[in-house]
């Protein structure tokens, strides 16, 4: 039975400023009585609450309703899957705080609802009070969320949501809640008044991260600071804390690059925390001439060193391309011969391919996340930008196929740089190097090829439903689901995406590139032409989509799966 | 008159329940969560215990008989019954499921036989009860008389 108090569109109403009532309850039980008393309980506490009697009903349930629900309580035992299933479906397509529940306590049981991702185990009988305090499960996932993703993305029911639950915790530590986000731009939020809850939100254009880019190279990404960023990047109304945050998204999109580069690196499915490697990243970009750090050594053999998998015959199918900052990206060497002496395109949206950084992350166009909350890839996927490699280790899991670059679809890759043959088939993947080059006509160095899957989102429809303000870009380019990208492994993909930490740095409408989520490809033409950030050589970045840096959430996962895309171009990974 | 005799039958009848243990706190929880806007709540619930465990008991005794015993889908069904008996605090009917999964375990048929016998006569028993129960809060208050708060 559907309890939930539907607004005009049949959709639950967001949540009410009486934080935690109103909170929206998903039950799953198939025992008749346990349902009709948690239902009778949780509207107690005042939730809103729907019933399932099964499994497949409560997915169903959560797929129609994106963003309807703020936890989902199950048993464990159910006839038509376990619940621990549900479970990992659950928190991999919504990324929702899950309570399980059984009148079994086994340690063994519990151990095991917890690492499949259970924020909580209840016993029944459950008490009420159990049920009053679920509510904080929402909140600490929220707060890990702005965490991540340097709040940027909060819509303003989220941040109804932090601020009055910061409120319940206690008076003090809603105190310590706002200092602590201070530099993720809860300030201009903070104050309870949630009619003032939206606060002004930098759009990072592309021109205004390149000059970002420009600045942490100039600097040196080690030795990186806001204030000196912000000094250097001679944008008047630009505050530290704006240049703070998006910073660390940043780096978040700098490392998940570099991780799933490592990851990649293998080629043969994830694990091969190799990163340097040459293999896939040199394989992948060498098409195009993008200025490949000087420091690369082109290892002309590129070739996949261990991980093997890259594609293609020789060519470098899919560039990761790095946008050729100046400062080279390391961009390892391992390109293919072939690619000698070609540049290495890598994408270096931020601007981070510097020589000085080595291992540097590859930035990936669609995330400047600062430490990519690595922890979310179950798969330990680098982010596959690393200037070593050059190419990037695509992100594993997907390397199954050979495919040039333009024929995978969708794989955002920003390491994927299409070959120049492919790019002649595919005239409108030309693999242009990042985003902001809408004309791409250069080596996409991250292009999506076929810019059809939207390798951020591994799941079109479930694709963060709870990122309020994401914008869905236009990413009909993109947006193809997963599994158009790849064979990536549905579950590894959702792994990797639906993590919570959602690095996706939101960088600001404008920002293609930055888009973690991949959702900021351009749809115009689908290419990431990570390159764009390349600021020696500025380019109208048109048909950026603006959502790029909006997508706030993305998960981790989601540049993974772009990367696994990529991979898949180009063959170079194996699933 | 009638009605305090009535009222007198039903608080008996519900100290007994709890004293002889076949409730526990959890039918408590259910009296409390009874309200207004749901004033036969505690019924409705009971009602529905019955009908599933009836239903899961048919089962068991469908899964005992046979020349092959499957233990693991007769231990999925048992666990099913303590869960629900754990619903509306049937304290003991829940204790015998917790014995007949040990016999599940050691596939000993006969056990299992003997734990099914056992959890029929506790789930009749606090259905009886329960029935007589309801019974006396209907009269009560069809003469006019208020239930009792018991506990």
């Amino acid at each position: 039975m559907m309890e939930n108090g539907k607004n005009s569109a049949g959709f639950s109403s967001p949540r009410t400023d009486t934080f935690p009532a109103g909170l929206r309850v998903l039950v799953v039980d198939d025992d008749p009585t346990w349902l009709k008393i948690l239902e009778k309980m949780l509207k107690k506490c005042s939730y809103e609450v729907t019933t399932c009697g099964l499994a497949r009903e409560a997915l169903y349930l959560l797929r129609e309703r994106k963003d309807g629900f703020d936890i989902v309580i199950s048993d464990v035992n159910m006839p038509d899957m376990d619940g621990f299933k549900l479970l990992e479906h659950v928190g991999l397509e919504m990324d929702l705080p899950v309570i399980m529940m059984s009148v079994d306590g086994e340690t063994s049981r519990v151990m095991k609802g917890v690492q499949h991702g259970a924020c909580d185990y209840l016993l029944k009988p459950i008490r009420m009070k159990e049920l009053r305090n679920i509510w904080q499960h929402v909140l600490r996932k929220k707060m890990q969320e702005a965490r991540d993703i340097g709040n940027h993305e909060l819509d303003q029911y989220d941040e109804v949501w932090m601020l009055n639950g910061a409120e319940i915790l206690s008076g003090k530590k809603r105190k310590d809640f706002e200092n602590k986000h201070d530099e993720k731009e809860m300030s201009d939020s903070r104050c309870v008044d949630s009619s003032s809850m939206k606060k002004a939100r930098v759009i990072w254009t592309i021109e205004l991260h390149q000059k970002f880019v420009k600045a942490v190279n100039q600097i040196g990404f080690d030795k990186v600071g806001p204030k000196k960023i912000l000094d250097l990047m001679g944008v008047p109304w630009l505050t530290r804390e704006n240049v703070a945050s998006h910073l660390q998204k940043y780096r978040l999109y700098l490392t998940r690059l570099q991780k799933e580069d490592e990851v990649k690196g293998s080629f043969c499915g994830m694990k091969h925390p190799d990163v340097s490697c040459k293999e896939t990243s040199s394989s992948l970009s060498l098409q195009n001439p993008v200025d490949v750090c000087t420091d690369v050594t082109k290892d002309k053999h590129g070739g996949v060193s261990e991980d093997k998998a890259i594609v293609h015959n020789g060519k470098v199918k899919g560039v990761v391309s790095m946008p050729t900052a100046e400062p080279r990206s390391v961009v390892e060497d391992n390109f293919d011969s072939q690619t000698a002496g070609s540049k290495i395109g890598l994408n270096d949206s931020f601007g981070l391919i510097n020589t000085d950084v080595k291992s540097a992350t590859v930035p990936t166009p669609y995330c400047s996340t600062g430490e990519a909350p690595q922890l979310q890839y179950k798969q330990d996927f680098q982010p596959h930008f690393q200037s070593e490699n050059g190419l990037s280790h695509q992100p594993l899991p997907v390397l199954s196929h050979q495919i040039p670059v333009d024929r995978t679809p969708a794989t955002r890759i920003l390491n994927h740089v299409p070959s120049r043959e492919e790019r002649d088939k595919h005239p409108n993947t030309e693999p242009k190097p990042s985003f902001f080059k809408s004309k791409s006509e250069g080596a996409g160095k991250f292009s999506p090829v076929e810019s059809t899957v939207n390798l951020f989102q591994p799941v079109s429809h479930h694709q963060q439903t709870n990122f309020h303000t994401l914008e869905q870009m236009p990413s009909t380019t993109w947006s193809a689901t997963s599994h158009n990208v790849v064979n990536v492994p549905q579950s590894s993909a959702r792994n990797l995406t639906l993590g919570s930490g959602s690095i996706v740095a939101s960088l600001g409408g404008d920002m293609c590139g930055a888009s973690i989520q991949g959702e900021c490809f351009p749809a115009n033409n689908g290419l990431w032409n990570i390159e764009q950030f390349d600021y020696n050589d500025p380019h109208p970045i048109s048909g950026v989509p603006t959502c790029l840096y909006d997508t706030l959430r993305f998960d981790y996962e989601y540049p993974i799966d772009s990367l696994d895309g990529i991979v898949m171009d180009q063959g170079l990974f194996i699933v | 008159m009638e009605v305090v005799q009535l009222q007198r039958s039903f608080v008996e009848c519900m100290a007994s329940l709890f004293r002889e243990g076949l409730l526990d706190a959890q039918f408590s929880q259910l009296q409390q969560l009874q309200d207004d806007s749901n004033p036969d709540f505690v019924v409705e619930v009971v009602s529905l215990f019955f009908e599933d465990s009836e239903r899961l008991l048919n089962d068991l005794t469908m899964a005992l008989d046979q020349p092959n015993v499957d233990f693991k889908q007769v231990d999925a069904h048992v666990h099913q019954l303590k869960g629900s008996s754990s619903s509306v605090g049937a304290q003991r009917v829940k204790n015998c499921c917790v014995l007949f999964r040990n016999c599940c375990e050691e596939q000993n048929t006969e056990a299992c036989l003997q734990c099914l016998q056992q959890i029929k006569q506790e789930h009749l028993l606090v259905k009886n009860k329960l029935q007589t129960l309801f019974e006396l809060e209907q009269q009560i208050v069809a003469a006019g008389g208020a239930i009792p708060m018991v506990q």
